[in-house]
Formats: C-alpha cells, sequence, structure tokens
C-alpha cells in the first residue's frame, strides 16, 4: 500500500477560474492509494512548497502528486522540492490542469471533471513510480558557432574570451555576414564597417576562435556535451596556406561577375574576395563563372599568383570534430519583393530594396557612395520608401512585423537629405514602431528636421510612367488616394529566414517556426536556448531582429554556451530507456531506430538447461540516451521501456482515464 | 474541341464584331462553337450587387442547359465569364448554394461542366504553334497594348492568367507578328457601365487608361472584353470633346478581330468597319486591309 | 463637426456588421486600415468616403452613414481591393452586400446608378436578356437628359449595334419567376 499526497494549485485565478480546486482535491481523497490532498493557491511559490514538505512529513507520503501546470514549467521545481525532503524524486507525478484544462476549456463544471480526470490518472501512474538515479556525462569544452555575422562573431568572441576554444563555420568566403553590408547603423549613424571589421580582426586573431569560411556544417552527432561535427570545407581553389591576399589574382582575373555583396549593383571578379576588409582576406574562385572551369582556358590568376597558391584541383575536404556546444546563428534573408506584381514583379530597375540602398550609398559601394538610381545613374531628387513589403501581409508575404524597418527606412531618409541637397523623401508606412533606446528620438527627427513626409497607408500600385516612377497610395489619415512621382522607390522588404534554415534545423534536430525562424526553448524564460540540450541561439535565425539585439542575444548566448562548458561532468536525466534481457531477442530492431546512436549490441552468457550459453541482446548507453522512447515502440517483445514512462505506468494512466 | 457557346447580351449589339471575329477565329482554329439555346443575361454587375442569389443564378441557368448538353462554355465577355465563373465556384463548393440556385432556377447545375473566357480557348489552350502556323498576314511590328481589364484576371486564384500582370493576349500580339507593349495599366478598371451611368466619374478612367497606352507609344489597343470595348472605342470621341487637350485617335480591336485578320481574313467580315474610332489607317499601315 | 458616441454606435451596429459578414464572408474586424484598398481603387477619387473608411464605419457599427453612402454605389466591382487586400478581405464583397442592404433600406443615393441597375434587371427580368437601346433611352429619360449619348444612335443603328426591338427569349416567364424567387428567398434567408 503506498501512501500518496495530491496538491491541488490555484494558480491565482488561472486554474481556480475555471477549475473547482477544492472539489478536486476533495475528490482525490477517494482515488486508490491517496492518504492526502489539499488545495493551495501557489504551489510553486516557498509557502506552497513548504505545503509539500509538511504533508510529506506529517502523513508520511512516498509518493505526490502536483495538480498544477504544465511539466515544462514545474517539474524541475517540484521534483527539487521531494528531493529536499528526503525522497527520490522521481516518485513524483504532474497533472496538468492549466495548458491542458482551464485554460483552454470556458466551462467551470466541464473543466472540473476532467481535471479531477487527470488527477486521477496521475495518481495511478505515481503509484507505479520507481525511484530513479541520474548518469553523468563528460563535455568536450569547445564551441562552435554556425554563422560569423555580427552574432556569431560576438558569441565566439565572448566564449573565446572565457577561455574556450571556438570555430565559426561560415559559408561564404568571409565572416561579417549583413551588417558588413550595411552603411549607417541606427540611431547613431556611426558606420557599420568601422565597428564591424575591428570585430572581425580581434576574432581572426584571438588564440581561442578558429575561422572556417566558405564551409558548412554537413552532420550532427552526438548530444549535449559531446557532438560530432562533420564540417565540409569548400574547395576554395586557393591554398589558404600559400595565399598571402596580395589581391594580384583578382586584379588580373578577366571574369566579371554580379556581386552578390552589392546586391548586383556592381561587379567582382570570379576570383574575389566579397569586400575588401573580408577576414580571411583570400579569395575563392567561383567555379560557375571562372572561365578556367567552364572551358579549361584562361588560368591567368594561377600565372601571376606570386606564392602558387592557385590550385584547380582542389577538392571539397570533409572534416569531422568533437564540440560541447553549438551557437546557431546564421542570420536572414531579405524577403523577394518579385511576388507583388502591383510593385513590378521586381523588373523595374528604380525600385530597389533597403539592402540595395545600403550599397548606393555606401563610399565603398559601386557608386562611391553618391546615390544614383540604377537605370541611368541620374540622382533622384523625390525617393518614396514603401515599409512593410512582405511584412504584415498574409497574402503575399509574411504575417509578422520585421521590427528593424522603421528604424533603417527613417535612417535612409535622412542619408537621402543630407547626400542629396534639395530632394523630398515620402515614407509610406501602417505604423512606426520604434521601441528601442534613443529610436523614437530618431524618427521625429527624420520626420521634422530632413524632410521625410511621412504618409500613412500601404502603397497599392508601383509603375513606370516615362522616366518617373508613379507611386499611388492613400493618405489614410485624410482619407484620400495620393500620387507621387517619383525617381527611385525603396521597399522595405521583410527579414524572412534563410532558405536553407529547415534543412540546418533537421541536421540539428532543432525546432522551426512556420517562417522557418529557430524555436526558441521558451519565448519569455529560455530565449536563447533550443529544446535541444547544448544547441543556442544567436540574431536574426530566431527571428528578425536589429544589431543591438542580435549582439545582446549573443551575449546571451555565449553566456548560456560558458555554462555549459564550465563544468566538468554533467548530470543526464534519469527518464532513460531500460532493457529487459531476459526476455531481449537480440534482433537489435531498436539500434537502427535511436536517433541518438544508443543502442548497441552486447554479448551476455547465461544458463539455459544448466549449460552457460552465450546470446546477444541489445543495451542502452545511458549517457547517450535523450529518453525519446522511440526504441520502446519498435520492440517487438516489449521489453524495452523508458522509465519514468514503462508500459505499465502509461497503462495504468489508460485504465485510470478510459475504465 | 466543342463548347458551349455564351455570347451574351453585348455580342448580339454593341459587341457584334467580337461575335462575328470569335465565330471567324473559331472556325480557323476547328473550335466548334453551338450556342446556348434560349440562354439569358447573366444579370451583369447589377444583378449581384442587388441579388446576392440572383447574382448566381442567372449565369446558373446557362450552365445548366449546358450541362445538359455535356459541353463547357465559352462565354467572350469578361464581365459574363466572371458572373458565370463566380457561379460556377459557388455552385461548386457548396451544397447549400448549389441547392438554393436550383431551387431559384428550377434547373439542376451539378459543377460537372464550367466556363472558360475566349482567351483561354483561342489563346491558352490552342497554343501559340497553332496560332503562328495559321498567321499568313503577319502584323508586321504594329504596336500594340493588350488590355484585360480587371474582370478577366478575377477572382484572384481562379482566374487564368496573372491578376497583375496578365500575358496571354500580349504573347498572342507577338505569335502574330506584333509588338507587344510593356505597359501598367493592363488591368485597371474601365468603370463598365459607369462611363453611362455616371459619365464624369467613367470618363475619367477612360482617360487614363488611354493616355498612358499612347504615352508607351502603342499604336493600336487590344482587348477581350465588349464593355471595355465600347468605353474605350465610342467615348473617345466624348473626351476629345469634353478634355482640354484630349485628342485620342487610338483604334481599339478585340483580340479575335486581329486574330482573324491574320489568318487571313478581310477585315470587314471580322467587323472591324463598325468601330467608332477608324482603323483603316493603321491596318493601311501594316498592309492588313 | 459633431462627435460620435462610439459606445451606442458600437452597440446598435453590432447585430448589422454580423449581417455583412454573413452575407460577405468578410470579417470587417480584421481589417487594419492600411489603405491598400483605397489607393489601387479605380473610383476612389470620386467616393465620399474611401473604401477603408467604408470598412473602419462598420468597425464602428456606423450603420446608417454607411448605407447613406456614394461610395457602395460607384464601386464598379472590378475587385482590385480585393486581389491586394494583405489581410485577405474583400472589400467588393462588403460593397456588394452593403448596397443590397441599402435598397433595402431605401438609401439609394446614387439615383442615376440606382436607376441604371434597376432599368437594366427590369429589361432582363421581362425579356430575358438586355434590351440596349431600350436601357439607354429609358435611362436617359428618367435621368432628365434624353440626348445623351443620343449622337452615336445613327451609326449605331446603322453597323447593326442597336436593335429597335428587345430580343425576347422564350423562358423568359422561367427568369421572370427565377426574380420572384430570389428576391423572396433572400429576403426570408437574411
Amino acid at each position: 500500500m503506498r501512501r500518496v499526497g495530491v496538491f491541488v494549485c490555484h494558480c491565482g485565478s488561472n486554474i481556480a477560474g475555471t477549475v473547482d480546486v477544492e472539489r478536486v482535491a476533495k475528490e482525490a481523497c477517494k482515488f486508490p492509494n491517496v492518504v492526502f490532498a489539499t488545495d493551495y493557491k501557489y504551489m510553486c511559490s516557498e509557502p506552497g512548497q513548504q505545503v509539500i514538505k509538511d504533508a510529506i512529513k506529517e502523513h508520511n507520503l512516498d509518493r505526490v502528486v502536483v495538480a498544477s501546470c504544465s511539466p515544462r514549467m514545474h517539474e524541475p521545481t517540484f521534483r527539487r522540492c521531494l528531493e529536499s525532503a528526503g525522497m527520490n524524486p522521481y516518485l513524483f507525478e504532474m497533472a496538468n490542469i492549466r495548458e491542458h484544462c482551464s485554460w483552454v476549456h470556458p466551462d467551470k463544471e466541464k473543466g472540473t471533471v476532467k481535471a479531477i480526470d487527470l488527477v486521477r490518472k496521475a495518481a495511478a501512474k505515481v503509484v507505479k513510480d520507481e525511484p530513479l538515479q541520474k548518469s553523468s556525462i563528460g563535455i568536450t569544452k569547445r564551441a562552435l558557432v554556425i554563422g560569423g555575422g555580427i552574432a556569431g562573431i560576438q558569441v565566439a568572441l565572448d566564449i573565446a574570451d572565457a577561455g574556450f576554444p571556438v570555430t565559426i563555420v561560415e559559408k561564404e568566403p568571409t565572416i561579417g555576414g549583413r551588417m558588413a553590408q550595411i552603411d549607417k547603423t541606427f540611431p547613431t549613424l556611426d558606420c557599420s564597417a568601422c565597428i564591424l571589421t575591428p570585430k572581425m580582426v580581434d576574432a581572426s586573431q584571438h588564440p581561442n576562435i578558429e575561422i572556417l569560411s566558405y564551409s558548412e556544417v554537413e552532420k550532427v552527432e552526438g548530444y549535449v556535451g559531446n557532438f560530432n561535427i562533420t564540417i565540409r570545407k569548400k574547395a576554395r581553389s586557393v591554398d589558404m596556406s600559400k595565399c598571402t591576399g596580395c589581391g594580384t589574382c583578382w586584379e588580373k582575373c578577366p571574369t566579371k561577375v554580379d556581386s552578390e555583396f552589392d546586391m548586383g549593383l556592381g561587379k567582382r571578379k570570379a576570383i574575389y574576395t566579397p569586400f575588401p576588409q573580408a577576414v580571411p582576406n583570400k579569395p575563392v574562385i567561383d567555379r560557375i563563372h571562372c572561365t578556367k572551369f567552364k572551358n579549361g582556358k584562361c588560368g591567368i590568376c594561377q600565372k601571376f599568383c606570386p606564392t602558387g597558391a592557385v590550385d584547380f584541383e582542389q577538392q571539397d575536404e570533409l572534416i569531422t570534430e568533437k564540440y560541447g556546444a553549438i551557437v546557431v546563428s546564421t542570420g536572414f534573408n531579405q524577403f523577394d519583393h518579385s511576388v507583388y506584381g502591383e510593385y513590378g514583379y521586381g523588373k523595374y530597375p528604380d525600385v530597389i530594396t533597403g539592402l540595395h540602398f545600403e550599397r548606393l550609398i555606401n563610399a565603398s559601394g559601386p557608386t562611391m557612395g553618391k546615390i544614383k538610381r540604377p537605370s541611368d545613374h541620374k540622382i533622384p531628387e523625390t525617393v518614396v520608401f514603401v515599409k512593410c513589403v512582405g511584412s504584415r501581409d498574409e497574402a503575399k508575404g509574411k504575417s509578422y512585423c520585421s521590427r528593424t524597418c522603421c528604424m533603417y527606412t527613417a535612417k535612409h531618409a535622412t542619408l537621402v537629405h543630407e547626400k542629396i541637397p534639395g530632394s523630398k523623401s515620402y515614407i509610406f508606412y501602417m505604423d512606426v514602431r520604434t521601441p528601442g533606446k534613443g529610436y523614437e528620438e530618431f524618427y521625429k527627427r527624420t520626420a521634422e528636421e530632413y524632410e521625410a513626409q511621412y504618409i500613412r497607408g500601404r502603397v497599392s500600385k508601383i509603375y513606370q510612367k516615362g522616366d518617373k516612377l508613379m507611386v499611388r497610395g492613400e493618405d489614410s489619415l485624410i482619407g484620400r488616394p495620393v500620387e507621387i512621382e517619383a525617381d527611385m522607390v525603396v521597399l522595405a522588404n521583410a527579414m524572412v529566414a534563410r532558405e536553407d534554415a529547415g534543412d540546418l534545423a533537421r541536421t540539428l534536430g532543432i525546432s522551426y517556426d512556420k517562417d522557418n525562424f529557430f524555436t526558441e526553448a521558451h519565448p519569455k524564460l529560455r530565449p536563447v536556448e533550443t529544446h535541444t540540450a547544448g544547441v543556442f541561439l544567436a540574431g536574426a535565425c530566431q527571428g528578425p531582429k536589429d544589431i543591438p539585439d542580435s549582439v545582446a542575444q549573443a551575449g546571451a548566448a555565449a553566456s548560456k554556451a560558458i555554462g555549459l562548458l564550465s563544468k566538468t561532468q554533467m548530470e543526464s536525466d534519469a527518464i532513460v530507456s531500460n532493457v529487459d534481457e531476459s526476455r531481449c531477442s537480440g534482433c537489435m530492431i531498436c539500434k537502427g531506430i535511436c536517433p541518438y546512436k544508443a543502442i548497441d549490441a552486447k554479448i551476455i552468457t547465461e544458463r539455459i538447461g544448466g549449460k552457460m550459453a552465450e546470446r546477444q541482446v541489445a543495451e542502452v548507453n545511458k549517457s547517450l540516451c535523450q529518453g525519446c522512447g522511440a526504441c520502446t515502440v519498435a520492440c517487438r517483445a516489449g521489453c524495452l521501456n523508458l522509465l519514468g514512462f514503462t508500459n505499465e505506468q502509461i497503462l495504468a494512466e489508460v485504465e485510470a482515464v478510459c475504465l | 474541341m466543342k463548347y458551349a457557346y455564351y455570347p451574351g447580351c453585348s455580342l448580339h449589339s454593341t459587341g457584334i464584331e467580337y461575335d462575328m471575329s470569335s465565330q471567324l477565329v473559331a472556325g480557323k482554329l476547328g473550335v466548334e462553337l453551338k450556342e446556348i439555346p434560349d440562354w439569358n443575361c447573366c444579370g451583369a454587375s447589377a444583378g449581384h450587387t442587388t441579388n446576392h442569389l440572383l447574382g448566381l443564378a442567372l449565369p446558373a441557368r446557362n450552365l445548366a442547359i449546358a450541362e445538359k448538353e455535356g459541353l463547357d462554355v465559352m462565354a467572350p465577355c469578361a464581365s459574363c465569364y466572371n458572373r458565370m465563373k463566380t457561379s460556377e465556384v459557388a455552385v461548386k463548393s457548396s451544397q447549400e448554394t448549389k441547392a438554393r440556385v436550383a431551387e431559384v432556377t428550377e434547373m439542376e447545375y451539378e459543377g460537372k461542366v464550367g466556363v472558360k473566357s475566349a482567351l483561354e480557348v483561342f489563346v491558352k489552350d490552342a497554343g501559340l504553334d497553332t496560332i503562328k502556323s495559321l498567321t499568313v498576314k503577319n502584323l508586321g511590328g504594329m504596336k500594340i497594348a493588350a488590355y484585360y481589364g480587371c474582370l478577366l484576371v478575377r477572382p484572384v486564384g481562379i482566374g487564368f492568367d496573372d491578376p497583375e500582370n496578365p500575358m496571354t493576349m500580349d504573347d498572342m500580339v507577338t505569335a502574330l507578328g506584333g509588338e507587344a507593349v510593356d505597359w501598367p495599366f493592363k488591368t485597371e478598371c474601365c468603370g463598365a457601365s459607369l462611363p453611362t451611368a455616371r459619365e464624369k466619374v467613367g470618363l475619367k478612367l477612360v482617360y487614363d487608361i488611354l493616355t498612358i497606352a499612347q504615352s508607351v507609344g502603342a499604336e493600336a489597343v487590344v482587348t477581350a472584353c465588349p464593355l471595355c470595348f465600347m468605353n474605350l472605342d465610342m467615348r473617345q470621341n466624348d473626351l476629345n470633346k469634353k478634355v482640354d487637350n484630349a485628342n485620342f485617335h487610338l483604334p481599339i480591336f478585340y483580340f479575335t478581330e486581329l486574330m482573324a485578320i491574320a489568318f487571313g481574313e478581310k477585315p470587314a467580315k471580322a467587323g472591324v468597319g463598325k468601330h467608332f474610332v477608324d482603323t483603316s489607317s493603321v491596318l493601311a499601315k501594316y498592309n492588313l486591309k | 463637426m459633431q462627435p460620435i458616441n462610439l459606445t451606442s454606435a458600437s452597440a446598435a451596429g453590432k447585430d448589422f456588421v454580423e449581417k455583412v459578414r454573413k452575407a460577405s464572408g468578410v470579417d470587417v474586424k480584421a481589417c487594419y486600415q492600411c489603405g491598400k484598398c483605397s489607393a489601387g481603387c479605380p473610383v476612389a477619387f470620386a467616393m465620399d468616403y474611401t473604401p477603408r473608411q467604408v470598412m473602419r464605419m462598420l468597425q464602428l457599427g456606423l450603420t446608417e452613414e454607411v448605407l447613406k453612402s456614394h461610395s457602395i454605389w460607384l464601386c464598379a466591382q472590378c475587385e482590385t481591393c480585393s486581389a491586394r487586400c494583405p489581410r485577405k478581405l474583400e472589400p467588393a464583397k462588403v460593397m456588394e452586400a452593403l448596397r443590397i442592404e441599402a435598397k433595402k433600406a431605401g438609401f439609394e443615393t446614387e439615383d442615376e446608378i440606382a436607376t441604371f441597375n434597376e432599368k437594366f434587371l427590369r429589361s432582363v427580368a421581362s425579356n430575358g436578356r438586355v434590351f440596349e437601346a431600350g436601357l439607354v433611352i429609358g435611362f436617359n429619360l428618367a435621368t432628365v437628359r434624353p440626348f445623351k449619348d443620343a449622337g452615336v444612335a445613327p451609326s449605331m443603328l446603322a453597323n447593326g449595334k442597336l436593335k429597335l426591338l428587345p430580343h425576347k427569349i422564350k423562358g423568359r416567364d422561367a427568369v421572370r419567376r427565377m426574380f420572384e424567387k430570389a428576391e423572396k428567398m433572400e429576403g426570408e434567408h437574411k
């Protein structure tokens, strides 16, 4: 006979508003093995936990059920509570009567009946709980950062400064990311490159940082503290150990290609570094456009290279390394506005995007910082900015707000006014959102001192009329259609997830949302962790973010990673799979199913009919097992059980609810 | 191919050229058109903005007749096409609507047959290669603005071409040897009955469309809707009288007229002599008379 | 300008907004007032309230003002607004529903358009098809400008574009019954 105690939480009015908690407690007293039940306003609070501890002592409880919120929220809290009362923390069950009941049901009577059922279920299971023990595993004190933009660089610097080796894997030939493309930063208008490039150099010179540019993560195996990562170092066609970055090759290369870095507004060579301050400052050959690779002729770069670094034969290289923690900081893409027929399907050359504009105003950009429109290189007098292109648009784009566009558009309008005397800017907006330090003041200045006319309304049509672009909107504040003859239109395109974000998420085993942004473990309380232990998030790969927020999140992700790497040993959860060897036939189906490679075959010796015989059975590595339960379903003999969720326990729950 | 032909009220009166030329083109393409017996008016926009159910039922009666004959419908008029398509989709997507429509029409329409516009049948389905092979009189590079109007590409998601930048007629113009000019007012509304009912409002829409077409150097405009045609063709004279500096002499064609001419028919046989705006000089310029 | 008492307006307008939602399938509450509908509307320049404002007035429950607006009659039903709405709402369908309601309530703010539509449908009801000559003449007489568009008549007659007598279809009785039934059923439905 077990002695079960049931504790029903009000959660203020969160639960008590829809569930009659007193009745639940009263009913719980009638369940088999329950010797005590009570309710309390906040079970998770200090006095609430004291209620549990006192009851354990007073009623000599050996099993505890708390009916409150999701175990995601407070299971660790209550397990600690049991531990401090001298009990094994796994002799505990939670009935989720908040998320699964009170929050989703409006009817108090029905809600109460359901809550009673949920508690009955937990009480039936807890009787079958057995004491479990945690095990511990070692940790590889080394971090991998995927993506070398400002977020990734900051993460790497912080972890490296804490004394741990870091590898940055960057798929482009250089680190720097989107911030390198940006000209000025809001709200201070300081030069983006001036604050970014020193950090890039710091990263490249830091003794604890290794940069693998032009590389991608290919495969991820292992688990928190012990990841085995396979990285593809793409063939640069340049021997990094010989190249000095002198630049002779790209000066001599005869093939010009649209520069991705300059958003196609300028040219680069087929052998190139994306921009002069690239880190590493060593080129790659773009094999798709290089004449040598296309038809075997040319080879000029190789001829002129003073150190013999150009290597047309170079192959991709795969390396596998061990890491303890992973930080994902792969950044964002700009929304492709060619889905907007009403804005010309992207075919008007003078309808450009925010990132194009950044390159146009950049002193080292294709126009040397002069704002010239792409079609005829005329300096525009009237510039129209259109916000929320692809943002807040369920029909053609994304439902979310991209958070940065209000500010960068204000910045652009300011720069138009500064760079083109006598010019006029018009900004079409739906709302102006400036929730950052100094942001509102910056926006006000743009509107009041920099001749930017804000017009509240979404643009419905942009079309070419002669050499002007006609922009039609409604000034919704006076309720009249308006029309502007513009020389150039700048669209504030949404920030969207990288097109390969889903693939990377699957490689890493982390989750992502409907828009392909990686999902944090908790939107408020675990903003930089993922649901996969040891994998953290930084920057815009988690959702649209500006530079300050990306850097702040990078610091947070780094400190989480440092926290993990600082430990020598790590406790692993006791909820792991367990083999009943007496019934295991050694078929090893479970081995193929296990996503964590935690199951292997082993040979046991046993006495059969008086003789000793050897037999193959499955064995679970308790450190590797993540407790997903996949093997227990696959096992034909039912001899695999997830501790804490054994078949017996689950059946007890089913019986309690269904019979 | 055989279709139930729904000319609609306009093609028997103000849009007679569209009827004449459609019949010619159908013959050349080997498309058999069998007029829906005793068809009724689709109600146009007056119908559905007065009584929603009536707006679905009027086209449904014609669809029901066509369904009895087991033929899909071809409707040259954009407005008729739009109303019939709306009715078709409404009946197909709701059992309740189907029952209510059947009660009003006293006929069963199951949604087994549907409606296509003449542009779909003559250009999309026939294919540009066929059109090219039938062309005996090349349009000689005549600069033509393809004007689709609004209803031909609506409702969005159901139409047969892009709602903002449709290309079916442009491709046809190119196939016939003309030059389809790129212009931004392909799907702007001509005002439908507004130039008649509210002249000032309606005329502005027509004025804007003609102005833009002229500004991109179009020598003619090609349409696929009798209402668009009437507004653009008949109202030019009005505009020239009533609007300062207006001086429009822009020939308007049905796409079927251009096809018939390019396929070797005499323009008069396709109804081209019945236009308000003179077409003879542009046809003469390209030896198409 | 009198302030609008929103407390009473939104209470009074609640049922009407629900009626519009049922008839049009559009939930006006979802409109975030961006104005893209009005910016692209070819007739907005002539309207007393832009389509966005019509949506707003419904949100606030200003039933009578909406029904008395000219905008709902001027709408040409080109559906450009519906095609471009970022919230996938269909203002054109709202306009349609409002015009039907306005007619029921006896607010035909745009006489000429209402008359035109009425004459159009009357022609269909009695002949089964539109008799265009009769329609235009009847309309011009009703709106007291008998000679509007008269100049084009002779050439149209000559070209076979105008018929002097209506074509009456055989099933015109069936069509007339459709009008009667549709009116009766729509009356009961709402």
